[in-house]
């Protein structure tokens, strides 16, 4: 690879100092905040704060429907990126038989995707309305078979499945254009070899695209940690009976319902924790195994 | 068994015509190799055959049996691709091994037949490496042993060895020749490189525009090309060509500047009055001193070619090229003498650029196939 280099160093820090500023302004203060509050037991009505170590770490471990939360929130990760990623690739599988100009779809797919998450909420709270929804005719019939308000486990799939159609789109659009830039001599090389649609899917496909595969693996579990909290504020408010209290959620509701502004700092700091654990074990462990050469 | 008939087959993509009636008769166990420049359709026409494009209009059948409406698998045909299309996340032996394992041929086998195949190409170092740890010569290889250890009846061959470099070339081809033999496949071979085709061949097919313009051995295309543009495509360096028309009263064609070429009398009969294009091979004329030819001409400019040299010369304004062994001491400008041979006279019509023999008709025409 060529270098770039400028003469002067103060042209490079004029042209990364904006992103730095951003980044600075957006994450390191907020993040060394929290850290700092998350140490410190801070009065809600103001009047200082007072250092207690890992205290609110302690409470926080105990503390039973934190550990509810924690479960939830894998379930949910795990759920809605399992649901979201099959159904894109399954579609992009489709799409990439017969498609040519895929090009045009990527703007209209994409669409979702930047619908802000409390929209894709509301939107779902009338998909899945246990009396004016798409389920409310087999309630018709069964009465009181759909209704995630008191049904804990309709809840969380109420949840998945609205999370998981938010990034279906997305994780399409770049499934499709993986499966669009393998060579379509490789493809007709197997076909003389022998290997029907469905082997051509599983030998060449799969494996030639799990580059992209595990980005948007990664990108899936990062968003369905961080990225939820306006689906659940929406559409369930944590409930029933905290069986949709993702962490995210559980830290907004703690902090700044429960004016617990230590707990929830504490929480933040885990969850920032946790998804950059998880992201760098994906990186060391996943992407050493799907690229070639 | 497979014999490949191509019976009036033509090709559009949407309103693009790109292959129009085409009609060819492949034996079983031949060697044919199809020969045409850029964008003529050659690849295009293997293609169909592998099951790889659609046919327009008009049936290919592969021993007897019409494969238009069958999938690539169900052909028995391999193919070696111009980029090789090795797989890129499997090893030389999975890629090699790739169609038995889709044929459901166990582990065992299966590795004792890409070891035997390996080995027939050099490649036995080679099997645990991936196709991206691979030389240029080493991949084509890799690709023409996923080939052969098929065992197919018809070889398919595009381009296979565009990517290498003279010497690489030259002995993958006896390479392709061999296997070809032992494996007794019918082969189809696609190339733009004359050479290669002539060397290869038991018969030529070249291609123009989306049809076939002459059908034949290497010899009977190199001795009789059917058209101005055969005459012109094969041969190197190319066919002159000088315009003249026919006098059977003085049993000779009269060029533009009235210089005159003999003719046997009963072609000078038959094509008595036409406009025709004088086809004359460089390497069949001779130089001799001027007055005492035929043809009188001038010196251009003279290149050296370490074997003999190729003197550019020019008859009134026409160039005219002559390739000689004889290193004759002529200066640009100088006048010579050229003699041609009755035997290397081409005659082709001056507008439908056919070839014009003793009948005054056209030989060697593309075969037709009784519908
Ligand atoms: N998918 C397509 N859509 C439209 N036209 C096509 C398509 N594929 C090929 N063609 C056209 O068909 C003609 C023949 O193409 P083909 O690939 O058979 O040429 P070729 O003789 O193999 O040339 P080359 O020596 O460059 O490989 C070309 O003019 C090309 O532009
Ligand atoms: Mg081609």
């Amino acid at each position: 690879m060529r270098r770039a280099y400028f003469k002067a160093n103060w042209i490079a820090a004029l042209l990364v100092a904006p992103q730095l500023l951003i980044i600075f302004v957006f994450f390191y203060w907020p993040a060394s905040q929290a850290l700092y509050w998350s140490l410190t037991l801070e009065q809600p009505w103001g009047g200082g704060n007072t250092w207690v170590g890992f205290e609110n770490f302690r409470t926080l471990l105990s503390d039973a429907y934190y550990w509810n939360s924690v479960r939830v929130s894998f379930v949910f990760a795990i759920a809605s990126t399992a649901l979201a990623m099959s159904m894109a690739l399954v579609l992009a599988l489709f799409a990439d038989r017969q498609l040519r100009g895929y090009k045009f779809f990527r703007v209209g797919m994409i669409w979702p995707y930047a619908i802000a998450a409390p929209a894709v909420g509301l939107a779902f709270r009338f998909v899945f309305n246990p009396h004016a929804g798409i389920l409310s005719y087999i309630n018709e019939v069964l009465p009181g078979f759909w209704d995630p308000t008191v049904n804990g486990t309709q809840a969380v799939i109420m949840v998945v499945v609205a999370g998981a159609w938010k990034s279906i789109a997305y994780n399409f659009i770049f499934f499709l254009a993986a499966l669009q830039s393998i060579p379509r001599s490789l493809i007709e090389a197997s076909a003389m070899d022998g290997a029907g649609p469905m082997r051509r899917m599983r030998d060449l496909q799969l494996p030639l695209i799990a580059p992209t595969f595990f980005f948007i693996l990664v990108i899936n579990i990062t968003d369905s940690f961080t990225d939820s909290f306006g689906i659940v504020d929406v559409l369930t408010g944590g409930g029933p009976a905290r069986a949709t209290d993702l962490l995210v959620y559980k830290i907004y509701a703690d902090g700044f319902r429960g004016f617990d502004y230590s707990g929830a700092a504490a929480q933040s700091v885990i969850l920032m924790v946790l998804v950059m654990a998880l992201t760098f074990v994906q990186f060391r462990y996943i992407e050493r195994r799907v690229h070639y050469t | 068994m497979a014999d490949i008939s191509i019976r009036n087959v033509a090709k559009s993509y949407g309103k693009d015509s790109i292959m129009q009636g085409v009609n060819l008769e492949i034996r079983n166990r031949e060697f044919v190799v199809i020969l045409g420049p850029s964008g003529c359709g050659k690849s295009t026409l293997l293609r169909m055959i592998a099951g790889l494009e659609a046919i327009t209009a008009g049936e290919i059948a592969i021993a007897g049996q019409v494969v238009n409406d069958l999938e690539p698998r169900q052909r028995g045909c391999a193919m070696v691709f111009q980029n090789y299309a090795l797989y890129p996340h499997m090893t030389v032996a999975e890629n090699i091994g790739y169609a038995l394992k889709v044929a459901g041929v166990g582990r065992a086998e299966r590795r004792a037949a890409v070891e035997r195949v390996a080995q027939s190409v050099g490649l036995n170092e080679f099997l645990d490496r991936r196709p991206g740890q691979l030389s240029g010569g080493q991949r084509q290889r890799v690709a023409m042993a996923r080939a052969i250890i098929r065992e197919p009846r018809v070889f398919l061959f595009d381009e296979p060895l565009s990517n290498l470099d003279a010497k690489l070339r030259v002995q993958m081809r006896h390479e392709i020749r061999r296997i070809h033999n032992r494996i007794e496949a019918t082969s189809v071979f696609v190339t733009h490189d004359q050479h290669e085709g002539m060397t290869l061949a038991d018969r030529l097919v070249v291609m123009n525009k989306g049809t076939i313009e002459q059908v034949g051995t290497p010899e009977e295309i190199y001795d009789h090309p059917a058209s101005v543009y055969v005459g012109g495509f094969i041969g190197s360096p190319a066919m002159n060509f000088l315009p003249g028309q026919v006098s059977a009263a003085r049993a000779a064609v009269v060029l533009g500047d009235g210089q005159v070429l003999d003719l046997p009398r009963d072609v000078a009969t038959a094509a008595d009055g036409q406009l025709v294009q004088v086809g004359l091979r460089p390497e069949q004329l001779t130089i001799v001193a001027p007055g005492t030819a035929e043809l009188q001409a001038r010196v251009d400019f003279v290149e050296e070619l370490g074997s003999g040299r190729l003197y550019h010369l020019l008859v009134e304004d026409l160039p005219l090229t002559v390739l000689s062994p004889d290193k004759h001491a002529l200066r640009d400008g100088d006048a010579v003498g050229v003699t041609v041979r009755p035997d290397a006279l081409h005659l082709f019509g001056a507008e439908s650029g056919r070839r014009i023999d003793a009948r005054g008709a056209r030989v060697a025409a593309p075969q037709v196939v009784p519908a």
